[in-house]
């Protein structure tokens, strides 16, 4: 009997004493928090990518609202939509931001880009591309092990079983930016989404010269610069051997696609391809 | 008998080629020299396409304090200036030349007496290895003229000359010492005179007994050279367990050897010096074993460099039927290659056919805790924990688990029942912690 109740008081003090504790300790240091930032957090995805550059939505929440200015802070998950209801709250103006997208810049496909070695390593990109080129001739295309994959938080990027390849779902990927960082050869790039999806990239990251690229790979830039004569808006520029077309100066012309020896010019979302004006002109007279 | 202390393995030795005395290589119709090295600068091109140029003429310029001159190694004109593909599949600068005779430079002495007395003063010593682009040949290629000039404020105590080759199947450094045995030491005492030390010891694992007698014998006209037989065990011939086993000394996490007052050479660097002081001929050649267990003829040749391997794997009888994988280097730490189309550097130290199922690596499985990676480690580490790191991208822990310590002998990956690719993670995190602390350095 004795032994119960002496159980009972003792746990009982140690109960009150922490709890007096507690209290005068959560009196005594409690922090004050801007109640905006619930708010703000509410209103964002609780997607935690970093895609904004913090490393939670709450730390970019808290950013938003000791910022006087929202032109620096974007969300790409949210999108504009997030960060119009974001400048709501915090009485400020969003900037309305273009939606952007992941591009896998390679084309190699086993069909494109034949297989000289076999690596029986780990299978991860950063491991392989560590320790030497990759299975191919061409030292700056895609490895294949799917690193990006893994990187992924919204299911958007797999790479493709057949083509050894990367591919993007337009729909899902948020623009994060967390396979650009995972990519050990720098292959995937953050693009302007588009008008419906429409884009004209340069699916090479080769900067070989002509003659190695075109021993490598079939689709491979070789700097050839005909694109760059060929485009009236400027929106091409050649550097290290490889085109670039600036996603702010593209006017999706197409032009550059029909030039390129040797395909590595890529549009996506066109409802039919391009055809040269050449060959219009003559179904017209036929 | 005398070894390090901590880890260490024991794999089969496979030394086919030890009885094979070295011979020269043909030389080729095109060599392609690489102006890049393993550790620093690449070297810049002092040539142009149309040159002419003789055996030993200086053909790329040192860029940079640790960085090496490059001479021709045949004599020839000059085709061009261009990328070459190396062993990792990358390309790199080299200078392509096209064999015209075999004319060398008129200062090299070519003959083959034996130069004893050496009178210059240690400056001129180090200056004359620095112009013959002298690097390490044990494998790291680190500029030899670096190693000489110890910074400020750090004595050198010891020279100790690397005769370890714990790397089985190689054997180049084995004939170098049983048929240049003399060379070696002479070179030894040039680099005593370099570093101003008195005591030198030259360390041979006793898998090596007709060297260790020979240099035993040759010291005994030497001043101040002992010949110290080591127990076999790999990775003996890692700096800094090789100065564990001869001096019992250790090197402190994140310092080099002159910390403690040793300076390691390899004997193959050794007798470079050698033949750079007394001879002038720069570092245009180098031995290297061409191997393997169904090897049509283990051998050792002396190779120019810039040599394609796929010429000298020829000379040696070809690519024997059911090799598996072709290594460049020992099988503990060299690579596989891609290719043989890629040019001898002075870092390659030979060429291994390994059958079809040897090559194949087996299944990794989940580890076990049964330590054997940590009881093998030579530089004490956790490669269980440091792989697990790796895997997670913690590299603040990596970096507080000395994974920058890591020698990537690969002990540990050898020993592991579980056959976990440790090292290929730890390479990758060593890469990542690596430019971690370089960018936080350079703020």
């Amino acid at each position: 009997m004795s032994l119960v109740w002496i159980s009972l008081i003792t746990l009982g003090v140690i109960g009150s004493v922490s709890a007096i504790i507690l209290y005068v300790v959560a009196k005594k240091f409690h922090v004050e928090e801007d109640h905006r930032i619930d708010l703000v957090e509410e209103v964002l995805p609780a997607a935690n990518c970093g895609g904004c550059g913090y490393p939670g939505c709450r730390n970019f929440a808290d950013a938003c609202v000791k910022a006087n200015d929202l032109s620096d802070l974007h969300c790409p998950v949210g999108g504009n939509d997030a960060m119009a209801k974001v400048a709501e709250i915090l009485g400020l103006v969003a900037v309305e931001k273009a939606p952007m997208v992941a591009v896998v810049r390679c084309n190699g496909t086993c069909e494109h880009r034949p297989r000289n070695n076999e690596y029986d390593g780990v299978k991860h990109c950063f491991i392989a591309h560590n320790l030497y080129s990759g299975e191919t001739n061409c030292s700056w295309g895609c490895l294949g092990f799917g690193d990006c994959e893994l990187a992924c938080d919204f299911d958007a990027i797999h790479v493709n079983p057949i083509t050894k390849i990367p591919e993007v779902i337009d729909d899902k990927c948020t623009a994060c930016g967390a396979c650009v960082r995972a990519c050990p050869k720098d292959l995937i790039e953050l693009r302007k989404m588009g008008p419906k999806g429409r884009r004209v990239y340069v699916d090479c990251r080769n900067q070989d010269r002509g003659h190695i690229v075109s021993k490598a790979c079939e689709v491979g830039c070789i700097g050839c610069a005909k694109c760059q004569k060929v485009c009236k808006h400027d929106a091409i520029t050649i550097e290290n051997n490889l085109a670039f077309i600036h996603d702010d100066k593209c006017k999706l012309c197409r032009d550059c696609v029909i030039v390129c020896p040797t395909n590595s010019i890529i549009d996506v979302n066109f409802p039919r391809p391009k055809q040269p004006k050449v060959a219009v002109e003559e179904e017209v007279s036929q | 008998m005398k070894s390090f202390r901590i880890g260490g393995i024991h794999p089969k030795e496979n030394k086919f080629s030890a009885g094979a005395a070295i011979q020269q290589a043909d030389i080729p119709a095109t060599v392609a020299i690489p102006l890049s090295h393993y550790i620093g600068n690449p070297s810049e091109a002092i040539v142009k396409r149309g040159d002419t140029v003789k055996v030993g003429q200086q053909i790329g310029a040192a860029n940079g304090f640790i960085s090496a001159n490059v001479h021709a190694s045949v004599s020839g004109k000059v085709r061009k200036i261009d990328v070459q593909l190396d062993a990792t599949g990358y390309r790199r600068p080299a200078v392509f030349i096209e064999v015209e005779g075999d004319e060398w430079l008129e200062t090299i002495d070519r003959t083959q007496d034996i130069v004893r007395g050496c009178s210059l003063g240690k400056e001129e010593i180090i200056q004359k290895i620095q112009d013959a682009g002298i690097v390490g040949l044990g494998g790291a290629t680190f500029p030899a003229h670096v190693k000489l000039m110890p910074p400020p404020g750090k004595k050198a105590e010891y020279l100790i000359i690397n005769g370890v080759e714990c790397e089985p199947y190689l054997t180049c450094d084995h004939r170098l010492m049983i048929e240049n045995g003399e060379e070696i030491l002479i070179g030894t005492t040039i680099l005593m005179k370099a570093l101003g030390v008195d005591k030198a010891i030259v360390g041979i694992e006793n898998n090596k007994p007709d060297a260790i007698e020979h240099l035993t014998r040759l010291a005994t006209t030497f001043l101040g050279i002992t010949i110290q037989p080591l127990k076999v065990q790999y990775p003996q011939g890692g700096e800094k367990q090789l100065i564990d086993a001869v001096l019992r000394r250790q090197v402190p996490s994140g310092k080099i050897p002159i910390e403690i007052g040793a300076v390691v050479f390899n004997v193959a660097t050794t007798f470079a010096v050698y033949e750079a002081v007394q001879k002038n001929k720069p570092m245009i050649d180098r031995v290297m074993t061409i191997t393997g267990k169904d090897a049509p003829n283990a051998s050792n040749y002396r190779v120019r460099l810039g040599t394609y391997l796929s010429h000298v794997v020829e000379q040696a009888g070809g690519v024997p039927e059911g090799t598996g994988k072709i290594v460049g280097g020992g099988p503990m730490m060299g690579r596989s290659l891609m290719n043989l189309d890629v040019p001898m550097a002075k870092g390659s130290a030979g060429v291994l056919f390994m059958r079809d199922e040897e090559s194949i690596r087996k299944p990794s499985q989940n580890c076990i805790r049964c330590a054997k990676c940590v009881s093998v480690c030579p530089m004490g580490l956790e490669p269980y924990l440091l792989m697990a790191y790796c895997e997670r991208n913690m590299w603040d822990e990596l970096e507080s688990n000395r994974t920058m310590d890591c020698i990537e002998c690969g002990s540990c990956n050898y020993t592991c029942p579980s056959h976990r690719p440790l090292l290929d993670y730890i390479r990758f995190g060593k890469s990542t912690v690596g430019n971690i602390i370089r960018n936080r350095n350079n703020k």
